[in-house]
């Protein structure tokens, strides 16, 4: 069984933990076309290689983000997901399709 | 001749380390018995019976007996009372002991189907695929003939299941293989405090140093096998497993450790794999009779329990190990007639060929195997052919016939690559050293002697020690690693102890019977992969999974094709390394229960209790016998008079800051920005494909703190997925899972109210003060409560929600209170009647992983108003396409047909068009309702459908508009 670092609890079994699936930017879907929407929602890259992931320690409900290489399952380092989502996002009534204005 | 067996068969003291001669057992074998002593196993026993047939091959049913005696191959499997396929060679005898041979018909000595081996030349590798396919169906008979004839030993189907112990152990290092590397390595680690755990699979430390002792005067460095022991078990921070096996290697250093019936879970933060090699054979015709074993195995019969391999043996060999195995059998007094070596003379003379010279052992420089003659009962090795190898190849001109009964075969070595390889180590060969080499192991696993291509004594020993100090220094215990010790394994493989014959019988793969045309054969039938050739020929499939033939077939494969052996490579081992028992992998499960604080009022007023998710609900109150009418007594009574049901397992989530009404909006499909304080509103929860999670009641208790509710089983996913959420957006809210901190009431009925009022302190009921979805604070019976006027089952009804700790005094309160009004409980089965009478859906049995809001016909739960929430943009795209489904509303109403149960089929015709979600016969209504998924065309009230009930019979129902009771929701209403 693998381990996995949470930022806030350690080193724990995998089984501790639930997969949230890969890391995206944020975007403000009421701009995107239905395809690239589409894409969006039921696509994964599935890259192999270095990709970034969201885990979950479930006895914590911690969200973290995990740096994991594909192809070796090594993981390379964890963090807190604040290190990439540090302001606050908004969906303004109108405007900019941009989430973070 | 040979000479007459010797009347006293075990060799005198310090022969037979492993025997306890003071203590005599007896057992039996095919129903004979046998004296052996304690410590024996069942091979060495029946050897030193001179009883050395112990089974019968899988395909041929030719004799065999044993091998390694190390518990390393097929050979001695053998069947107990209750176990097939036990080791004999690992196996200890107890008095008494039932042992029976397997895979025979008849009699051991004498198996009928030994005929088979007369047919081998008329069974060719992958026979069995060719030969029986045609005509179409003709495999249905042959495979009749062929079960019976498949598998090894018999199941006991008196077999009572038993549970075996697990435990987790967690160490610094995890030493594997107590050999002289192993002991080496863990003296150093533990010496340097690390906690260190050593195991071993047999039965006493020691490794090779228990039978091998031939080279320790070569190298006067090395330390004796009992102080190396001395010091292991002096050391407090090392613990010792010896009888177990470590059987796999998985994720980060978590290796399952087997030992009799208990399994410990490992976790290692750095692993030595000191495994050690596994003796190879020679490959010449009828290398399978009983009586040619590995030269190890004639030394560990001699060194271990005392017992001679025989009278009058030969080596075959293609190293110098074969002479010092002569050598220790010769000074243990058994009688070694002659060396076959398979290299040239050397130019210059050798220590080893003096000191057998010495001994009087004759030596056949450049001779090879031509064939093993089989005694007259065909069941033992009774002489050796030799002759002169001219390219490789044995000239059977002149032929010599040495007279023997027992070989010992030095074929080479193969490092015990499974467990590193495991770890991510690759197996290479050196061509040059004929030699399996490992490399590549991650940065957390050492290997440490022979396994690393270290060999002797005193390099092994230093090599275990360099390990250990490098597992040191990956734990920042040292500061520096171990000094490579240089490899020591020249010489020791000959490159190719490979004779074919032209009667073949030369086995390659003694657990499947393959033999060196079936390898050549898959590869000229195009498998040339090593991994097809194993899956066309099934070599290395058996039992000992090709711990003897991975190498000879590697050979094989490599120059039939005109590749390097590095480039045929070896096919992947898994785990497990050695069989493990279904009690060993099944633990114990361990299964969540949940109780809600009223859980013991439940049972003393008899409910029937089922499980929903982890939690025990009351399905409904009264006996199993009496179910259909208990339910609908429960309904009648919500509808006429007043219930309660405890729905403490109602998800609730507490949502609180200033960002907490903007944080709902984005995640249900509603607006809540603008609902008033003590007001509650329905809360439906989409995900981004717009498929329909949750749903649920958000009361907004204060302008920056709402209650929401979520259902029993989907409140742990939603929490977890707001906190995602908000783990992307940064909104200033606080998300708490408070569902273990509140129980929770639903009173419902025409009298709710009135019974309410008589216990309620501070709160205003009346239907001005308290209007349908307002939401309170205030107390009951000093209880601090919250409610919520709700309707879920379609009555005048409240929810209660109060700190878990007062749930039985709010139970006994509300009962007490209801009393003069007849209040009685009712349970999860009546509650679903009754919400089924209003068409209210639950998430999970109503909807399904592809439903979305407009489906369902809840486009009213949608906000049109918003900027953003989520699935919010899906639900736009799916507002545009035709909808292909509808969940619509349906009545039987004639009460005596068949009922349509959940997931019953829809039909057009033969063609399925939709499925029933809910149905019941309600009580209310005196018919029959329910709920199904029907095309778009077919949802119009009045159609008629089609269900197709259990047992086949359609019945008619046609769809109606629903609520199916109180449409104008008038009963959630009533003012009194």
């Amino acid at each position: 069984m693998k381990l996995l670092r949470c930022p806030l609890n350690g080193l724990r079994n995998i089984s501790e933990f639930i997969y949230g699936g890969e890391v995206h930017p944020l975007t403000d879907p009421r701009h995107q076309d239905a395809r690239a929407w589409a894409e969006q929602v039921f696509f994964d890259d599935n890259a192999a290689g270095v990709v970034l992931e969201w885990w979950c320690h479930r006895p914590t409900s911690y969200w973290f983000i995990a740096e994991r290489n594909t192809v070796t399952d090594q993981v390379i380092r964890t963090f807190a997901s604040s290190e990439l989502y540090a302001e606050r996002v908004t969906f303004p009534r109108a405007g900019s399709g941009d989430p973070h204005a | 001749m040979l000479e007459p067996r010797l009347s006293e068969p075990r060799l005198p003291e310090p022969y037979g380390q492993w025997i306890d001669r003071t203590q005599a057992i007896t057992f039996s074998f095919e129903g004979q018995a046998y004296s052996g002593f304690q410590g024996d196993t069942i091979a060495s026993a029946l050897a030193a019976n001179d009883q050395w047939l112990l089974s019968r091959s899988f395909k041929y049913h030719r004799p065999r007996g044993l091998l390694t005696l190390a518990g390393q191959d097929a050979n001695t499997l053998v069947q107990l009372s209750s176990d097939p396929n036990a080791l004999a060679d690992r196996v200890l005898i107890t008095e008494g002991l039932l042992v029976h041979a397997q895979n025979f018909s008849g009699t051991l000595n004498r198996d009928r189907n030994a005929i088979l081996g007369l047919l081998a030349p008329f069974l060719p590798v992958a026979f069995y695929y060719k030969a029986f396919f045609r005509p179409r169906g003709i495999w249905q008979l042959w495979a009749r003939f062929f079960r019976k004839r498949a598998g090894l030993g018999v199941i006991d189907q008196g077999f009572k299941p038993k549970r075996f112990a697990q435990s987790h152990r967690h160490c610094d290092i995890l030493v594997i293989g107590g050999g002289p590397a192993g002991l080496a390595a863990s003296i150093e680690a533990a010496e340097a405090g690390a906690d260190v755990l050593l195991v071993d699979e047999n039965v006493a430390l020691g490794g090779s140093l228990n039978y091998g002792d031939a080279d320790l005067d070569e190298t006067p460095d090395a330390l004796p096998r009992d102080a190396l022991i001395a010091t292991v078990n002096q050391l407090e921070n090392l613990e010792v497993l010896t009888g177990a096996i470590c059987n796999g290697w998985y994720a980060d250093n978590w290796i399952p450790v087997v030992q009799g019936e208990h399994l410990f879970k490992v976790r290692a933060r750095q692993v030595i794999f000191a495994t050690g090699s596994l003796e190879q054979p020679v490959v010449f015709r009828n290398n399978d009779l009983p009586g040619i074993m590995m030269s190890s195995a004639a030394m560990r019969l001699t060194q271990l329990y005392g017992v001679q391999p025989g009278r009058q043996g030969v080596v075959v060999c293609g190293s110098w190990e074969g002479y010092r195995a002569a050598l220790a059998l010769a000074r243990a007094g058994v009688r070694v007639s002659g060396i076959v070596d398979f290299r040239a003379r050397p130019d210059e003379g050798h220590v080893l060929v003096d000191q057998v010279q010495a001994a009087g052992i004759p030596i056949w420089f450049e001779h090879g195997v031509d064939q093993a003659i089989a005694s007259v009962d065909q069941n033992h090795v009774a002489g050796l052919d030799i002759g002169p190898l001219q390219a490789g190849q044995v000239a059977r001109d002149p032929v010599t016939r040495l007279p023997c009964d027992f070989v010992a075969m030095a074929g080479g070595y193969v490092p015990t690559y499974q467990l590193a390889c495991q770890a991510g180590g690759r197996l290479l060969y050196d061509d040059a050293q004929a030699a399996f080499a490992i490399e590549g192991l991650p940065d957390d696993c050492w290997l440490a002697g022979s396994v690393n291509g270290v060999w002797h004594q005193g390099p092994v020993q230093a090599d275990g020690v360099r390990a250990g100090k490098d597992a040191l220094q990956a734990l920042g215990m040292t500061g520096a690693g171990g000094e490579p010790v240089p490899k020591t394994s020249e010489g020791l493989n000959f490159v190719w102890p490979i004779f074919a014959h032209a009667k073949g019988k030369e086995f390659v793969d003694f657990d499947e019977d393959l033999q060196i045309n079936d390898i050549l054969n898959a590869t000229r039938e195009g498998y040339e992969h090593i991994q097809l050739v194993k899956r066309y020929s099934t070599a290395g499939m058996g039992p000992s999974q090709g711990r003897h033939s991975a190498l000879t077939v590697a050979r094989l494969v490599a120059d039939a094709t005109g590749k390097t052996v590095a480039e045929t490579g070896v096919t992947t081992a898994r785990p497990p390394f050695a069989a493990e028992q279904l009690a060993h992998t099944g633990g114990r499960g361990f299964f969540l229960k949940r109780h809600s604080a009223m859980h013991h009022r439940h049972i003393e007023l008899g409910a029937e209790m089922m499980q929903s998710g982890a939690w025990f609900r009351p399905a409904f109150y009264g006996e199993a016998a009496d179910k259909n009418a208990c339910i609908q007594a429960e309904m009648n009574q919500v509808r006429s008079g007043v219930g309660m049901i405890d729905v403490s397992t109602l998800g609730g989530i507490e949502v609180r800051g200033v960002d907490a009404a903007e944080f709902l909006n984005r995640v249900y499909t509603g607006g809540f920005k603008k609902q008033p304080v003590g007001k509650a509103r329905y809360a439906l929860l989409i995900n981004e494909a717009g498929v329909v999670l949750d749903d649920g009641v958000a009361c907004r208790l204060q302008a920056n703190h709402f209650y929401v509710t979520a259902t029993t089983g989907g409140v742990d996913s939603v929490y977890r997925s707001m906190l995602k959420w908000n783990a992307q957006w940064r909104l200033k809210v606080d998300i708490a899972n408070v569902t273990s901190a509140y129980c929770a009431i639903n009173i419902a009925g025409p009298k709710a109210r009135a019974v309410l009022a008589r216990v309620a302190e501070d709160v205003d009921l009346s239907a001005e003060a308290f209007p349908y979805m307002g939401v309170r604070t205030g107390s009951l019976g000093g209880v601090p409560v919250r409610f919520i006027r709700v309707g879920f089952v379609g009555e005048l009804g409240f929810e209660i929600h109060a700190p878990q700790q007062y749930g039985e005094a709010l139970w006994d309160l509300l009962m007490a209170a209801g009393q003069d009004s007849g209040i009685q409980p009712f349970g999860v089965e009546a509650q679903r009647g009754l919400r089924l009478e209003k068409a209210h859906i639950i998430v999970g049995q109503d909807t399904d992983a592809m439903s979305n809001p407009f489906e369902i016909q809840m486009g009213w739960a949608l906000s049109r108003k918003k900027a953003y929430f989520v699935g919010h943009r899906t639900l736009q795209e799916l507002e545009q396409r035709p909808l292909t489904r509808v969940l619509a509303g349906f009545m039987i109403k004639d009460i005596n047909t068949p009922q349509p149960l959940e997931s019953h089929l829809v039909l057009d015709g033969n063609a399925m068009i939709g499925r029933v979600t809910s149905c019941m016969t309600s009580p209310t209504l005196n018919a029959i309702i329910g709920l199904a998924y029907v095309p778009v065309a077919f949802a119009e009230p009045g159609c008629c459908i089609l269900i197709k009930v259990d047992g086949g019979q359609r019945v008619t129902a046609e769809i109606v508009s629903t609520p199916f009771y109180d449409p104008e929701s008038r009963r959630q209403d009533l003012e009194s």
